[in-house]
């Protein structure tokens, strides 16, 4: 790995210097428009979605977005798509949020509304008879479906606890693996709408025992389920690494889930944030499988190449410019904060691990940032003994620290003799104590 | 009446004869212990024959009666007097006789103890306390049961530096478990009011640890104390406790001492604001506990635990930036607080008062010095001492017919095959 290191860091040694230095000049040659920068384009972020989640990931943009003419383009892209489904109440919900802001096409269409729950109505006795039906005559596999139909007709209508029951109902009268794969598959969709990430887990592994039942594309969708669960459980390392196991056949076939630029991403900033460089170059920059869904957000590709390059004010330039979207993604707003503050660290440590001692007005430079909030960062750092230096806050140097291994040895065997010596004394103490309480009972029984 | 009168004057006369060779001291011994109720009917006419008898020969005899003296109650101005003669006899008496009959020695002891603090003047007892308790033990690894009374005189009296003078000894031998549990704590305060703190963690950390059946207050206190030092010496306390804990502790101490838990939490996060807060609101309860004093301390420790982060961290830095850090008022407070604490030895570093700068050095300490190699050097034959006296107390145990019996009967109940004469590894 050091050499591996060694022959890079040579390749771009000039360039590094050059932006060590600040070179302003190399900067705007480089610097290219970045895309996603501007405000998210919610028309095709919601293309890249179907079923529930489109809905609920406009409906999360609309109420975290803080602007009012996004959130009515939200809200009126959820309309419609609401529209084209059945659950009412969650119709209900919407026109009371855009409030007649929208002008008389979106308002509260009662007449759809009342037919459509008529409509559910008949359909739920009817699914019902059917059961029912299929239960006296106790045939399995009738039954399976009836439940199933139950499960869909539910998660239509929105009632996602029913549905997520229905569906694990089925579970007794599945009689080959595929049945149990397709059991587990709407379970994970249901438990993932719901928020419930642990069932996630729980079924992911069910399925995935099932092995001959995968298809490559369950199997992506298995990966990217987990890599969610995982991310939901700030498990950034695990995650990151089921992003990155997800095969391109995962394609467009998920996207009641997930779309392939979210495996970019989500995979991405959690590798950034949890490998170090040998790993992020294996697994991620060399992963062929990997480089495809890259493909498709390149602010994410270039981002990381350039962490790697060692880049670091691009980098960040880059992750400043997305983290406004990103914080409107359902899944990963919550963790961006943390995401980038670990990555942020993680490139500090690797701007300072070659040098003895590195001026800190360049440093700030290549971070973009002030002397001083360098210094604090820097400072937490040492403190949690993630990078061994001292600041030399009079001259704004950094040296690195080289810890006496005589001088700390010699500390360490004084200490462990004194602990030592009082352990056994206490130790001897304490026996001396039992014994002394053990011939008291003795002497009480005879 | 007369018989006795005359009895008590024979037994005078026997003292005075039997206190020569050891056999005939045992004669007078067993001589004694028949006599006893004979004292105690005759209180009054006892103290005349004391003058009778000199104490550093007839050691025992005097101690007889003394002891018998002494059992009466007094009044105020008898105690003087009383206390006047006991010391004298203390420090004249001899040791292998009054170690033929300790009990008798302990009581008059305590009950010497008691009247110094009933005159109020525990200074007067702790000089004689001392030559009491060093006559009456066999070997400085002894704990005596006056061990705990002494230390209390010493508290009392504010005489620190006498009591550390015993706490200096390794203490392996206990008689009375509640004498262990005093020791421990008089002596954890002794040590804490000469901030030996190492020593009285080590020793609040026994009374804590200390194999017990039932809870006794003198646990709650010492834990509590011992939460404080360990913040104070050491800048952190670990909730869990060691696993040779006994459960009766583990289980109920935490209880008890919630407040000074509470402290343990904010003093984590570092932040001084966040700890005055916390000493605050529960500044009753650590007023009541009388530990208000080490919980300042505590406080005063944590600018102390934040100057000292400082220096892994920064080679110089300017004293306002120090005082901003520790949250401290001025540059001119951050001044002092750096100073004493090179003083102390707590840190190394030079204070540029030109440009108010402070420059950390590293610990100069080289290791090459023969002052260093000779306390590596006696640091190590103590702990072969110390691993000396362990085998032999393994050999001692793995003799002890009491244990074999409990270790056997235990062993065959799992499987008999598993049995052998010598037990292999005894865990305390």
């Amino acid at each position: 790995m050091e050499a591996e290191d060694e022959a890079t860091g040579q390749m771009i040694e000039e360039e590094e210097i050059y932006v060590n230095g600040g070179g302003d000049g190399d900067e705007s040659k480089r610097h290219r428009p970045i895309i996603s920068g501007e405000q998210l384009d919610i028309e095709a972020y919601a293309a890249l979605y179907t079923g529930r989640t489109k809905i609920s990931r406009l409906l999360f943009i609309a109420e975290k977005c803080g602007n009012a003419s996004m959130q009515l383009d939200a809200l009126r892209m959820a309309y419609d798509e609401i529209k084209k489904g059945e659950n009412t109440q969650l119709f209900r919900e919407v026109v009371a949020k855009i409030d007649g802001r929208l002008g008389p096409n979106y308002g509260p269409d009662s007449t759809w509304a009342d037919a459509v729950d008529r409509r559910a109505e008949l359909r739920k006795e009817k699914l019902e008879n059917e059961l029912n039906a299929y239960r006296t005559n106790l045939i399995k596999e009738s039954i399976r479906m009836g439940y199933n139909d139950f499960g869909d007709f539910y998660f239509v209508h929105g009632q996602l606890g029913d549905a997520f029951k229905n569906y694990v109902r089925t579970r007794d009268y599945c009689t080959t693996s595929k049945h149990i794969v397709h059991m587990c598959m709407n379970a994970i969709l249901v438990s993932i709408e719901m928020g419930q990430f642990t069932h996630v887990t729980s079924y992911v592994s069910k399925a995935e025992q099932s092995q001959d039942a995968l298809d490559p594309v369950a199997i992506a969708k298995l990966r990217c389920a987990a890599g969610l669960a995982l991310l939901e459980g700030k498990k950034y390392k695990l995650a990151a690494r089921k992003f990155l196991e997800t095969g391109p056949e995962l394609g467009n076939n998920y996207t009641e889930v997930i779309a392939p630029q979210d495996v970019a991403t989500y995979g991405g900033l959690c590798a950034l944030a949890s490998f170090d460089r040998a790993e992020l170059k294996s697994k991620v920059i060399d992963n062929v499988n990997f480089r495809n869904f890259l493909e498709l957000v390149p602010e994410i590709r270039e981002l990381i190449n350039d962490f790697y390059t060692s880049h670091y004010a691009s980098c960040l330039e880059y992750l400043g410019n997305l983290k406004a979207n990103l914080l409107l993604d359902i899944h990963l707003h919550d963790h961006v904060e943390t995401l980038y503050e670990q990555i942020r660290n993680k490139a500090l440590i690797q701007y300072t691990h070659p040098f003895v001692s590195v001026d800190l007005h360049m440093m700030a430079n290549a971070f973009n940032t002030s002397v001083s909030s360098l210094e604090k960062e820097l400072e937490a750092l040492i403190t949690n003994n993630q990078i061994q230096a001292r600041i030399d806050s009079h001259n704004k140097i950094l040296y690195a620290r080289h810890a006496d291994q005589r001088n700390a040895t010699f500390q360490r065997v004084l200490q462990t003799g004194s602990e030592f010596d009082r352990e056994v004394r206490a130790m001897l103490l304490r026996a001396n104590l039992i014994k002394h309480e053990f011939n008291l009972k003795a002497s009480r029984k005879h | 009446m007369n018989l006795n009168m005359n009895s008590m004057e024979s037994l005078v006369a026997q003292i005075q004869g039997l206190s020569g060779s050891i056999a005939d001291v045992n004669q007078l011994h067993s001589l004694l212990k028949q006599s006893e109720d004979l004292f105690h009917s005759e209180l009054a006419r006892l103290a005349p024959l004391l003058t009778e008898l000199d104490p550093s020969i007839h050691s025992l005899g005097y101690l007889y009666i003394l002891e018998a003296c002494t059992s009466a109650p007094i009044s105020k101005e008898q105690a003087n007097e009383l206390v006047l003669s006991v010391a004298r006899f203390i420090n004249l008496c001899a040791a292998e006789q009054i170690r033929l009959a300790p009990d008798k020695f302990i009581s008059v002891c305590k009950r010497f103890k008691d009247q110094v603090m009933l005159l109020e003047d525990p200074m007067r007892g702790v000089a004689p306390m001392l030559t009491a308790l060093r006559k009456l033990q066999l070997s400085s690894e002894h704990l005596t049961t006056l061990h705990p009374d002494f230390l209390l005189l010493c508290l009392l009296g504010k005489c620190y530096k006498t009591g550390l003078s015993i706490l200096e000894d390794d203490i392996f031998e206990v008689d009375q478990p509640r004498d262990f549990f005093l020791y421990c704590y008089y002596g954890g305060m002794i040590c804490i009011g000469q901030k030996k703190f190492s020593k009285a963690l080590e020793l609040l950390h026994n009374v804590v640890t200390a194999p017990m059946s039932i809870l006794n207050s003198i646990a709650v206190e010492a834990y509590k104390k011992y939460i404080l030092v360990s913040l104070i010496h050491l800048g952190q306390f670990s909730i869990s406790f060691p696993k040779y804990t006994s459960s009766v502790a583990q289980r109920n101490l935490k209880n008890f001492s919630q407040p000074y838990l509470d402290l343990v939490n904010s003093y984590g996060t570092g932040k001084i604001s966040e700890l005055e807060t916390c000493v605050l609101a529960n500044n009753e309860k650590f007023e009541f506990d009388k530990n208000l004093g080490l919980v300042k301390q505590v406080v005063s420790s944590m600018y102390k635990r934040n100057i000292q982060r400082l220096t892994q961290t920064y080679l110089t830095l300017s004293l306002q930036d120090i005082a901003n850090t520790v949250q401290l008022h001025s540059a001119k407070e951050a001044e002092m607080h750096v100073l004493q604490m090179i003083q102390d030895g707590e840190i190394y570093a030079t204070i540029n008062q030109k440009d108010g700068m402070v420059r950390f050095l590293e610990d100069p300490e080289q290791y090459k010095s023969c002052e260093m190699i000779e306390r590596i050097d006696s640091s190590i034959q103590r702990i072969m001492m110390l691993s000396r006296k362990l085998t032999d107390m393994d050999e001692l145990l793995s003799c002890d017919p009491l244990y074999l019996a409990k270790a056997g009967r235990e062993r065959q109940r799992f499987d008999f095959d598993d049995f052998d004469t010598v037990p292999s590894k005894f865990t305390i």
